[in-house]
């Protein structure tokens, strides 16, 4: 798939999430719209992944969602890639839905392996499943998304120090390195220090990416995957505009976890392009 | 009932693993550098390929676990009960239970009889953290054989379990042709005047206390309830058609354990005079298996001191 189409698509996911939380009248459209050219990228060009979804995923690559806050972009490309209809969108946050407000298996929505929500988790899931992808001779990947502020969680820094001492170079882990958090910037909350460097000490592979930039998502994501199976773990840093694609939500905490109320909606979707149709 | 010898309930668990790995290519064991309280080396020995080692990483072995099981296979989780619950509770929670996940979480050294450690590592309140999550079976079996039994058993079904078991040497009086099935009580012996359930360790202390109170007069029903979620209603509530009354005995707080289940289901279906036998409400401390189960009051006295306290409430 061409650059053009996967912007295309990007604009429309970001439509999607923008109506959504506005439909919902609360969610998390800041690190959704952040990261919405990273999952465009990795679920209409890069994960071999079959819609038809099964729960234990053998011979497919296998995403898991850390931050689960940011669950309107993922619901957006499941439904645009085929994991359920995309007019169930309209149901996110409601009563009955299975898209509920953080991603669940409980109400059995099609491409989620694990709930995610309570943060810090997802990473060591993802390890569990990139193992038993070593046990059943499965050459496929793992790939895994945290937030930065995320990483304030010690669980982090368990998974971290076993993957690389394990060598379980079948993962790809990106961080999407916003530089914001609910209470503020990274900086002024709790400073994640020399993260690349962090990362490295702690044994993995880093790369890095501007995840903005369709081309450079693409081109560090196929980077990403030349580095498996070399007895590293692989790291992503993944810088992201909050709210991108968006002017008024762009480059600020304050759009983490807050809705926008109808009319900055109309401003908001004046800016994206509705190139699939909405839901 | 005759004790046959003693071996502590986690040997059991370990026996079982070993059997496990032998039966169904599927398990994969893993524990947070407790390898030798855990009994798994032999295992390790056989199934180097199926066993993780995760450190002291108790947060990250429960996350590892429900991705192993998201995959397909039969994660066991290892380490003492206090690090297998309250330390990784929200991991339970999230990544495993409202995820439904296929993981055993099989913790040891639960309960005051780990003795010397002290109550850093004494949990008594973990059946009631576990007991609270929806869909999680809990199981806290009673001598070596039962621990055995129910590890192997816990293998076929599908979905979260918590396996409770200890540290000391302990009576061995469970044999081969006690069944084990989960959420089924196994009743010890049969008695008109009081229904006694217990579970884990006390359930030992009961067959003791009703020894006793036989020679008394008095006629005790001992019922092992192993299965504390899902609870066999019907065995307790037949039992308790027939005794009017009931002492429950474990080795947990009082608030939030097997009595608690049961009182709640005597409430609603046949309200009946009750005792509890357990911890009442506070932390333990170093000391022998023997002295810290007697000073807290969860010895063989305290059954027989309960069941005359409500033989007195009876109607």
């Amino acid at each position: 798939m061409e650059i053009q189409e996967l912007q295309k698509i990007a604009s429309q996911v970001r439509r999607d999430i923008v109506r959504m939380v506005n439909q919902a009248t609360c969610g998390h459209p800041g690190a959704s719209l952040g990261c919405t050219d990273f999952f465009t990228a990795l679920y209409f060009k890069v994960l071999d992944h079959n819609p038809k979804f099964n729960m234990e995923g053998k011979g497919e690559d296998m995403f898991f969602l850390s931050n689960g806050h940011i669950s309107p972009v993922w619901y957006s490309v499941l439904a645009r890639s085929g994991y359920f209809p995309v007019s169930e969108l309209a149901t996110f946050r409601k009563l009955d839905s299975r898209l509920q407000g953080h991603p669940a298996t409980h109400e059995g929505l099609p491409g989620v392996r694990v709930a995610s929500g309570s943060l810090g988790q997802g990473m060591s899931v993802a390890i569990g499943v990139a193992l038993a992808k070593k046990l059943d001779g499965d050459d496929k990947l793992v790939y895994c998304l945290t937030g930065d502020g995320e990483l304030q969680e010690g669980q982090n820094w368990e998974a971290m120090m076993f993957a690389a001492h394990n060598k379980v170079d079948n993962l790809i882990v990106t961080v999407d390195w916003n530089g914001q958090q609910i209470d503020g910037s990274n900086e002024d909350v709790l400073s994640l220090g020399d993260l690349p460097g962090k990362w490295a000490t702690f044994g993995w592979e880093v790369l890095h990416m501007n995840g903005n930039d369709m081309a450079d998502v693409l081109k560090v994501l196929a980077a990403a995957k030349a580095a498996t199976g070399k007895g590293k773990p692989v790291c992503i840093l993944m810088k992201t505009d909050m709210g991108h694609g968006v002017d008024f939500m762009s480059g600020t905490h304050k759009w983490h976890g807050k809705a926008p109320n109808d009319e900055q909606t109309e401003v908001a979707l004046a800016q994206l392009e509705e190139t699939l149709g909405d839901f | 009932m005759e004790s046959y010898g003693k071996k502590a309930t986690r040997n059991g668990y370990g026996d079982a693993m070993l059997e496990l790995g032998r039966q169904n290519p599927n398990v994969v064991a893993l524990c947070a550098d407790l390898v030798g309280s855990l009994k798994i080396q032999g295992f390790i020995d056989e199934f180097p390929e199926r066993f993780i080692q995760v450190g002291v990483a108790e947060a990250n072995m429960m996350g590892i676990a429900a991705g192993l099981a998201t995959a397909g296979k039969i994660p066991f989780t290892g380490t003492f009960a206090n690090f297998s619950t309250g330390r990784v509770y929200d991991q339970i929670r999230q990544s495993i239970a409202y995820s439904h996940k296929n993981v055993k979480i099989c913790a040891s050294h639960a309960g005051i009889s780990l003795g010397e450690d002290g109550a850093t590592h004494q949990i008594m309140e973990d059946i009631a953290m576990m007991k609270a999550l929806p869909g999680m079976v809990v199981i806290n079996p009673c001598d070596y054989e039962q621990t055995k039994q129910a590890t192997l058993a816990i293998a076929e079904h599908h979905g979260p379990v918590y396996l409770r078991f200890g540290r000391p040497g302990w009576p061995m009086f469970i044999t081969g042709e006690h069944k084990f099935e989960i959420g089924k009580a196994l009743q010890l012996s049969e008695g008109s005047d009081v229904s006694i359930f217990a579970t884990g360790h006390l359930v030992w202390k009961a067959i003791e206390a009703a020894k006793q109170l036989e020679t008394e007069g008095i006629s005790c029903e001992v019922i092992n309830i192993h299965t504390i979620k899902p609870l066999d209603e019907e065995a307790i509530l037949d039992s308790v058609s027939k005794t009017r009354c009931v002492v429950t005995a474990e080795e947990h707080q009082i608030l939030g354990g097997l009595g608690g289940s049961i009182a709640q289901l005597l409430a609603r279906k046949m309200p009946t005079p009750i005792e509890f036998v357990g911890m009442n409400d506070k932390f333990g401390e170093s000391g022998t298996t023997a002295d810290l189960l007697a000073k807290y009051g969860m010895d063989t006295p305290n059954v027989i001191e309960a069941v005359k306290t409500v033989l007195k409430r009876k109607s």
